[in-house]
């Protein structure tokens, strides 16, 4: 396959930055769209330009380091990770547009590499059940019924890569959060942190810059774990029993 | 270098500055809305039974609650709480939208919507069009401030005066807002339940959308109907 | 089913034949070692050179049973007041590490974590698909703490020391009741208690898992418990951060330098101990199932420093992944192990049949290799075995699959038979994730075309020698989870590094450590000691260096062609000519890459060149320690297979008499050799016995 690329390049978080146009030959439909940045970057380091900078660790879907925004969609064109995605998704002679996540909470590096320490940050606010080592009853001393045990594993299949926020017209981080949210609200063991755990999230989110949530739904189409809007409804609907209980 | 907020705020003062709690203002304030005008939608249907059965109509919506309230007291009561509600929906808003500008200052240089509805691509500015309807329609009718096609005591008489093919322009008016209407209902219903938090899972998402729209459906089809019975000649 | 079994039969399973080592019994495998070397090579060709033994000296005498205890009792308490005063570095925040640092935090301490993702949530433990084990003998089908034991000391082929597999088996039950508590969604039965499913061949289902994503959903646990500590103010966390040198001071470990990877700072962090919970170098062999920035920097620069690395060549090669499909392939993917106990395996009868399509070979051209060498156990032999006959086979010449280079790696999977006994919807529900993550890579529908499989390099049981502290020998420098030399041997039972990682990381490490602290704080060590200037100028001078060749080869090159000789002589199969040409071609290649290699761009910048080129560097080393290490071990053993050391139809021999040691290698310095210290193991509780399947 012959593709021109057109990679955002931006030197670091000061520059202004720009797309650069690429051509490459001699790309397989077998490989990794990530691997064509690796040939790429193998083409230019020896021809003395500098590689184009880019996050990935796993490359097998599931640590969320990876993440580009591919022809306008976030992880490019199927519901996958961009690590995921494969060259035969693209046609012959195709012009690809690769650009980092895109929001003000998520500042550019360098390159397509982008800072997301605010998803930490918003778990750090209070997206974790307090219990020290040690202090743990027997796993079986509360019974949790399968289905919201179920629930709870597709909500905490989140692997934090960013996609809803980048794709969010808003660049909202809510679907993150829902996910973190109905996780632990759903378990017994969630319960007597979860009015402050909601409340103490959104400020966070809301404080990092992200946008609110306007129930579009781009974030769900984006999510390569395929996350339902769900979870953002039980987020509302959390935040909301929390004003209640608080009066 | 950001950090992480904090804050002595009791919980449930801080969850109100969030942008969730804004969205519930919208949620609620839009709902006050989509009462009102299916409300509204259901008096203006009375244009085919007649002109007695319009002004009637008209009329006890003023004398409505007497002798207990005042002489159009409650029309003036839904009148304050609607003109609340907009002032808070637009204040809400106008805060989440320049949030999101702000949340994202450097544009894609391509991007590809891959679930919006076009209702819920047009929610902003459509919001802008129904305002500028709204201030329209209210000087058209309520305040009678402007005066297209003559000014009559009968509120049918006006309502037959405006959609006169003469001032074919003014239908045409009405069926765009119907539309910005529609669009802004269909998203805005469904948008209303996920942010009260009722649909937590597929059925009821789907029951939500469909809610959604129609509602739209019937309320923009609703109102235009008449006036195109005017427009046509067959209410006089 | 849905979910991704990674790990099937491996030794406890398997019929045993009498020890060789036990009273020599008449029917005992004839064990005419053929071909063994009388001299020992790695000494002939002066690559190394003998030390003095080195034994544990922390595990307390007495039974087994009471060790664990009686060590929690003896280590000295810190009091509370103090442990403010107290600062841990830790390095790496995988399940070993992020677990390490919370339990720290929240006893107090003042801890820096570092890792080099832009989040501890990305640690490679992530990807561990199939489960975690514990000993809860919540199915009542007869486990205990004490099989679990004796399952890993024989599944490690005799080659883990004893006292830190019985601890290890002890504390698996905490981790379950830990994890649960902080909210780790694993997979419920109806009536709402917990799931098990047996694994890795064992009898007993003692295996606890969420969906095919137990180490994503371990991780998380550790990582929101990590991340509360962060908003407590007890930890600290430097995320794109990556350690380039120890920091030793009077013999102890004191600190470590990093580069901040963003801004490029080469910064020095100075404490009372540094923890090293860095993870497994199987990246030394390029391709492997690790994420791409797995390293060996952190251990190895250790090692420099003076820390022995116990049983380097200590590898586990995964049979069921996706084979390679291109010259630039840049990782391996695997696919459950589960695969194998419907699916078939062969290859072509003859090599003119290789590049057809696979529909089209008649079944009487076709080889089930492995139910023919091994009928009674067929498909399901242990992951050692099945990956070194895939090779065997691709090696002569019956490999299928797009040929790289003019070679053909892969063997078909086949459900075709799966598939008419079963119906494709049975099928699609037991494996259906596993299929479509398949096609996804590969483009190919498996319920059309038999899948194709070639074995990768997985996990690494050897890493930094530690005794039953966790301590490396330098004292105040701990080492957990994949980053020791661990409790594995010489081979790894399925969902056991998971439980090893949190054991070290919850309930171990902070035990041990303490008693190190509690002689502590230890002298103030300021920024301009000696030591410490000394290992940041080193670090400050080899980025210089790198940045300042300016050569013709790109670093993942030189990787690349590293991984190839790695893969060849050190691999599944490794023989004393090839792991001594191995040694020649990697010191050609060291050479080479410090003359040679490119690495563009700035120190003061993000610059992925120049952290991997760091990394290659020091894999080279490694590398060349690897082949070393497998060319002393003159048998087979686990997931090392000696050819000079097979019985006569062709499987592996271990050989206790000579080998039953932990080898521990010293640095010999620049210039000089390697030095081995061995620890002898005593098996007191789980005798001796070799492994056969046929
Ligand atoms: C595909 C796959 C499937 C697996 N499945 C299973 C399974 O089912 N069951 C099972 O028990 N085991 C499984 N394993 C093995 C298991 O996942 C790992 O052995 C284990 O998770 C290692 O944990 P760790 O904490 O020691 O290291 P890691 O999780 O690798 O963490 C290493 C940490 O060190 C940091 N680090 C590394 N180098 C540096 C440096 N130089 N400077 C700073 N920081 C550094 C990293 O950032 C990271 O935080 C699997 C492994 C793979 C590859
Ligand atoms: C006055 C001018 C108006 C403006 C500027 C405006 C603007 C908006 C905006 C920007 C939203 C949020 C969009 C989103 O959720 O994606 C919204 C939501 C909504 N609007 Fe309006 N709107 C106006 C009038 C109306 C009217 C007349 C109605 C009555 C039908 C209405 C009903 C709603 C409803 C029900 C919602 C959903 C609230 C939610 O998202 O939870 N709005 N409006
Ligand atoms: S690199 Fe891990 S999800 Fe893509």
């Amino acid at each position: 396959m012959k593709i021109t690329l057109k990679v955002w390049r931006q030197s670091g978080p000061k520059d202004s930055g720009g797309l650069a146009t690429y051509e490459l030959d001699d790309i397989t439909e077998d490989m990794s769209f990530l691997e064509v940045l690796d040939v790429l970057n193998e083409g230019l380091i020896t021809s003395g330009e500098e590689p184009v900078a880019f996050d990935s660790d796993c490359r097998e879907g599931i640590c969320g380091m990876c993440g580009l925004m591919i022809n306008g969609s976030a992880h490019g064109p199927e519901v996958t990770t961009t690590c995921q995605l494969h060259m035969r998704s693209f046609s012959d002679g195709e012009t690809i547009t690769v650009e980092p996540w895109r929001a003000d909470a998520f500042p550019v590096l360098k390159d397509l590499v982008v800072d997301r320490s605010a998803f930490d940050r918003i778990i750090q606010a209070g997206g974790f059940i307090s219990v020290n080592t040690g202090a743990a009853p027997d796993a079986h001393a509360v019974p949790v019924p399968k289905e919201n045990a179920d629930k709870a594993f597709a909500s905490a299949a989140c692997i934090g890569c960013g996609a809803c926020v980048a794709a969010c017209p808003n660049a909202s981080g809510m679907l993150f959060m829902g996910a973190k949210v109905t996780h632990l609200g759903l378990l017994p063991q969630g319960q007597p942190e979860r009015d402050a755990r909601v409340v103490k999230m959104v400020n966070q989110h809301d404080h990092e810059g992200f946008g609110g949530c306007t129930n579009i739904g781009e974030c769900a189409a984006a999510c390569p774990k395929e996350i339902p809007m769900d979870v953002i409804s039980q987020l509302n609907k959390d935040l909301r029993t929390a004003m209640q209980h608080g009066r | 270098m950001r950090c992480v907020a904090t804050s002595t705020l009791p919980p449930s003062i801080q969850a109100r500055r969030t942008t969730i709690a804004m969205k519930l203002v919208m949620a609620v304030s839009g709902s006050l809305f989509v009462l009102f005008v299916i409300a509204h939608m259901y008096g203006n249907l009375k244009m085919f039974g007649g002109q007695a059965a319009y002004d009637d109509y008209a009329h006890h919506l003023r004398t409505l609650g007497e002798p207990i309230a005042p002489y159009s007291g409650v029309l003036w009561i839904i009148r304050v709480v609607l003109l609340g509600s907009v002032l808070a929906h637009i204040y809400s808003a106008f805060y989440l939208w320049s949030r999101a500008q702000g949340a994202r200052t450097t544009k894609y240089r391509m991007k590809k919507a891959a679930a919006a509805t076009i209702s819920a691509r047009f929610m902003r500015w459509g919001g802008v069009a129904l305002l500028l309807f709204l201030i329209w329609h209210i000087l058209q009718f309520t305040t009678r401030t402007i005066n297209v096609n003559g000014s009559h005591d009968s509120p049918y008489d006006n309502y037959v005066a405006a959609f006169q093919p003469s001032v074919w322009w003014v239908f045409v008016i009405y069926a765009l807002a119907m539309v910005a209407l529609a669009m802004h209902i269909r998203h805005g219903v469904w948008s209303a339940t996920q942010t009260l938090g009722w649909t937590g899972n597929v059925r009821a998402r789907r029951r939500a959308n469909t809610l959604a729209i129609t509602l739209a459906a019937v309320v923009s089809i609703g109102f235009i109907l008449p006036a195109v019975f005017v427009l046509f000649g067959v209410i006089k | 089913m849905t979910d991704t079994i990674t790990e099937i039969p491996v030794a406890p399973t398997a019929p045993e034949a009498p020890s060789p080592a036990a009273p020599p019994a008449p029917t005992a495998p004839a064990a005419p070692v053929f071909d063994v070397p009388l001299e020992n090579a790695g000494i002939a060709h002066g690559l190394y050179r003998d030390g003095e033994n080195i034994s544990d000296t922390k595990a307390p005498p007495g039974d087994i049973q009471s060790k664990w205890t009686t060590r929690q009792f003896e280590a000295a308490l810190v009091n509370p007041a103090n442990r403010r005063k107290l600062t841990v570095i830790v390095v790496g925040t995988g399940l070993a590490g992020g677990s390490a640092c919370a339990t720290l935090g929240e006893a107090g301490y003042n801890v820096k974590a570092f890792c080099y993702q832009d989040s501890p949530r990305r640690a490679h433990s992530i990807a561990a698909q199939g489960g975690i084990n514990a000993a809860k003998n919540y199915k009542e089908d007869g486990d205990s703490t004490y099989r679990l034991f004796y399952d890993t000391v024989k599944g490690g082929d005799f080659r883990s020391r004893e006292s830190n597999v019985f601890r290890l088996a002890s504390v698996s039950t905490n981790i379950i009741d830990q994890c649960v508590a902080q909210g780790v969604p694993f997979a419920r039965e109806y009536g709402g208690l917990l799931d098990n499913r047996s694994f890795g061949g064992v009898q007993v289902s003692r295996t606890f898992y969420a969906r095919g994503q137990t180490g994503q959903q371990l991780l998380i646990g550790a990582y929101q418990a990590l991340e509360r500590q962060i908003a407590a103010g007890t930890v600290e966390m430097n995320t794109r951060h990556e350690m380039l040198e120890l920091v030793v001071v009077d013999g102890r470990a004191r600190g470590v330098i990093v580069r901040d990877m963003v801004s490029g700072k080469v910064e020095t962090h100075l404490a009372d101990a540094v923890v090293l919970a860095s993870g497994g170098y199987g990246n030394v062999f390029y391709l492997s199932t690790n994420a791409m920035g797995c390293n060996v920097t952190a251990t190895w620069r250790a090692h420099r420093q003076g820390a022995y690395f116990g049983n380097p060549c200590y590898t586990q090669i995964h049979p069921t992944c996706i084979p390679v499909s291109g010259d630039h392939q840049s990782k391996l993917t695997l696919m459950s192990e589960s695969l194998r106990n419907d699916g078939r395996i062969w290859v072509p009868k003859n090599r003119e049949d290789c590049g057809k399509d696979p529909r089209d070979i008649a079944e009487e051209d076709r080889d089930y290799y492995l139910e023919r060498i091994y009928p009674a156990f067929g498909n399901l032999v242990p992951r050692d075995i099945a990956s070194r006959q895939a090779k065997n086979v691709c090696d002569d010449g019956r490999g299928v699959g797009p040929a790289i280079g003019d070679f053909r790696r892969g063997v078909y999977l086949d459900f075709t038979d799966a598939l008419q006994r079963m119906s494709a919807e049975a099928v699609a529900e037991k494996y259906g994730n596993l299929l479509d993550m398949y096609q996804r890579i590969t483009g190919e529908n498996p319920y059309e075309v038999p899948m194709r499989i070639y074995p990768a390099v997985h996990y690494t049981m050897g890493g930094l020698w530690v005794d039953y502290d966790l301590q490396s020998n330098i004292p105040g420098l701990f080492v957990t989870g994949e980053a020791n030399f661990s409790d594995h041997g010489a081979n790894r039972l399925g969902a056991s590094a998971l439980m090893q990682g949190l054991a070290d990381g919850y309930f171990v490490l902070p035990n041990t450590i303490r008693d190190y602290l509690s002689h502590g704080p230890y002298p103030k060590v300021e920024e301009t000691d000696a030591s410490v200037v000394a290992a940041r100028t080193s670090v400050q001078a080899r980025i210089t260096k790198l940045l300042s060749i300016n050569g013709e080869r790109t670093v993942d090159s030189f990787h690349k062609e590293l991984g190839h000789i790695m893969w060849e002589y050190c691999g599944m199969e490794r023989s004393e000519t090839g792991l001594l040409k191995a040694v020649d071609l990697i010191r050609g290649l060291k050479d080479e890459f410090w003359r040679n290699v490119k690495v563009l761009g700035s120190a003061e910048d993000l610059n992925q060149s120049l952290e991997k080129a760091g990394r290659v560097a020091d894999f080279l080393e490694l590398g060349e320690l690897m082949c070393i290490d497998a060319l002393h071990r003159r048998e087979s053993c686990g997931g090392h297979f000696r050819v000079e050391s097979q019985t006569d139809d062709g499987e592996a021999l271990r050989n206790d008499d000579e080998f039953a040691y932990v080898a521990a290698w010293e640095w010999g310095g620049e210039e000089g050799m390697p030095v081995l210290h061995k620890e002898d193991l005593v098996y007191e509780y789980v005798h001796l016995k070799q492994r056969s399947y046929k």
